[in-house]
């Protein structure tokens, strides 16, 4: 039939199909100049405010002053760059969490995840739990590990019951709970000094960034997402419903074990170096979906974009609503996420989930 | 290809869905499956669609021996996936896509929906859909695999009476036209027996009746089965019409009972002048 009616209709899908592509591409590519800009603000803002144009010479390498050079190379770039990969981790996991679980509240935020990997950071800071690790790498190690168990505890609960979205999610509540009273336990036996640490952990901070962090970050990012992406179109068929998704030759069991794996990864590295951060992972892959849809081709991508754009923005917010001194980008995140996001829902027309 | 079916029962914790179930379908024939609520008919069309565990035998044999590709359209086609109906189209050629879609795959989405009249709708969000214009859509994607074996779930329920004619119409002409070997459950007696070349009646998990429609329609059957006292007539083109008069007796169990405890009485005599003649 494709022959004779091909000829009829007059390329009236090809030209959707062509406008879709267009819209996911320059979706991607105004989130990408976004956070160029972003990016070059985040580096200039700081203790000393450094000129704009001076910044973005010196990140371009371009640059003659070589004291702007220092700070901008060994201080403020390893910070803003790693705004970045955390925020594009968080913001990719939500919006797999999302598809995977059919859920618009799931984030490894409210699923307990994050919760996890602050229980992780706690042990540390408060039994001294010994790792064969130097003392900076020890916290992270940990982190990144309860953020793995916390994952697997979560993919554990939820196939004892045929994995449905609905078990899962139940899990990821249940554990969010186990892992905050197990973390309160914790503070409530801990040296002043120890409590400090841990709740300044938890606030979350980009203030311990470095470059070896940022590539490790990075390389995570950089095998998950290829990864996702050759999983896209059975991620996309996983939103018409497992049974569906079934119907369509997906197994789909496995798919969320693969999507599992790679969210305890990219969440798991993302909280180990700079603590939990709240509310990109959920609102991300929102801003997302409404501008791209639900084709995981273009979801994922945009997801991550954003992630990073919100964390980035949020790191020049937090330098810059307290003259001085530096707020918490965790606290930041929430502060002006929130209304943000409540708006955002409000004024969008279509019910977008 | 030819589908075979053996012995087959589908149970769902301590209910039975299906018991002892036989019954196989003939490339080029559209089989109508028909029953009462909770007769079974759903769990049937799962299971060859391999979606659900079950006992007994399945046998799919293609006639190259490749292994078949089934278009399956399930019952329920509410969605909230923010999806465009060329991408949930798209999603019926599920094995051949990649991160850039094939001028091949675009072309089949194309042809589905200019062939079920949604090429208009192509850009639209699932959402923004009606339920009927939905089903259409599902109808595309089962259609989108190119299948051998077509298995629909209550494809028109939710359809004007125009499209579930059009639905009807165009299922029947790509069966006899591709030789599909197409399933489909459906509620409505008069639809079945005007596009099904055969038909097979089910009741509490069980296989009643088999065979063409003028041979299995009748009164008997609809009043056991249904519960209903139905009047059966010719249509001007000899089709068979099926005209339910009254309930009665309340309708047949709906969770597995076995099928001797249908109530059963017996059919009210047809009217007068009611003619039962083989349609096709």
């Amino acid at each position: 039939m494709s022959a004779t009616l091909s000829a009829v209709s007059g390329g009236g899908v090809e030209a959707v199909y062509a406008r879709l592509a267009r819209k996911r591409r320059a979706v991607l590519l105004a989130g990408l100049a976004a956070l160029a800009v972003s990016l070059v603000f985040d580096v200039a803002t700081g203790p000393a405010m450094l000129p704009v144009p001076a910044v973005a010479r010196s990140v371009l390498g371009l640059a003659q002053d070589r004291t702007i050079d220092a700070i901008v190379w060994s201080i403020r770039l390893p910070i803003a760059f790693v705004a970045l990969a955390v925020g594009a981790a968080l913001g990719l996991s939500g919006g797999i969490m999302q598809t995977i679980l059919n859920n618009p509240l799931a984030s490894s935020y409210t699923l307990g995840v994050s919760a996890g990997a602050g229980f992780g950071a706690a042990l540390v800071i408060v039994l001294g739990v010994a790792m064969p690790l130097p003392e900076p790498w020890a916290i992270p190690a940990m982190a990144f590990l309860f953020a793995c168990l916390a994952c697997a505890g979560v993919y554990a609960i939820g196939s004892l019951r045929g994995s449905s979205p609905e078990m899962l999610v139940l899990g990821g509540i249940a554990l969010l709970f186990l892992f905050q009273a197990l973390l309160a336990l914790l503070q409530f036996v801990a040296s002043p000094e120890a409590l400090q640490q841990i709740v300044f952990w938890l606030f979350g901070s980009l203030q311990k960034a470095s470059w070896s962090k940022l590539w490790i970050i990075v390389a995570v990012l950089a095998v998950a997402l290829p990864l996702l992406l050759a999983d896209a179109w059975r991620l996309t068929a996983l939103k018409l419903g497992d049974e569906r998704a079934k119907g369509l030759g997906v197994d789909v069991p496995r798919l969320r074990m693969r999507a599992f794996a790679v969210i305890s990864a990219l969440t798991g590295v993302a909280v180990a170096f700079v603590g939990t951060i709240g509310f990109v992972g959920l609102v991300a892959p929102h801003l997302a979906r409404m501008l791209v849809g639900e084709d995981q081709r273009g979801l994922l991508p945009a997801s991550g974009v954003f992630g990073a754009l919100l964390l980035s923005l949020a790191s020049i917010a937090s330098k810059t609503v307290m003259p001085g001194a530096i707020v918490p980008i965790g606290i930041v995140t929430s502060l002006i996420g929130v209304p943000f996001f409540v708006w955002l829902v409000l004024r969008s027309r279509r019910a977008f989930w | 290809m030819r589908l075979t079916i053996e012995d087959l029962s589908v149970r769902y914790g301590g209910t039975t869905a299906l018991a002892g179930l036989g019954l196989s379908a003939m490339p080029g024939e559209v089989l109508g499956v028909i029953g009462p609520n909770g007769s079974g008919k759903s769990s049937l069309v799962k299971a060859v669609a391999g979606l659900v565990a079950h006992g007994g035998r399945i046998l799919r044999g293609a006639d190259d021996g490749a292994a078949a590709r089934i278009g399956y359209m399930p019952q329920d086609t509410s969605t909230r996936a923010a999806l465009t109906v060329l991408e949930a189209v798209l999603l019926g050629r599920l094995g051949s896509l990649g991160l850039r879609v094939k001028p091949d795959d675009l072309a089949m989405a194309r042809a589905v929906l200019d062939e079920l009249d949604l090429g208009r709708l192509a850009g639209r969000y699932l959402g923004e859909l009606s339920g009927g214009q939905r089903q259409l859509v599902f109808l595309a994607q089962a259609l989108a695999a190119e299948p051998k074996l077509l298995l629909l779930d209550e494809p028109i329920s939710a359809l004007d009476i125009r499209h579930q004619l059009g639905v009807m119409q165009t299922v029947r002409r790509l069966t006899h036209e591709r030789r599909l070997t197409t399933v489909v459950v459906l509620h409505d007696l008069n639809i079945a027996a005007r596009f099904a070349d055969r038909i097979a009646v089910i009741c509490a998990g069980r296989l009643i009746r088999h065979g063409r429609p003028a041979e299995v329609i009748e009164p008997e059957t609809v009043a056991t089965v249904f519960g209903v006292e139905a009047a059966m007539s010719a249509a001007p083109d000899g089709s068979l019409v099926v005209t339910p008069l009254r309930a009665v007796t309340a309708a047949a169990p709906m969770d597995g009972g076995a099928p001797e405890a249908a109530p059963h009485r017996p059919p009210a005599a047809p009217p007068p002048g009611a003619v039962i003649r083989n349609g096709r």
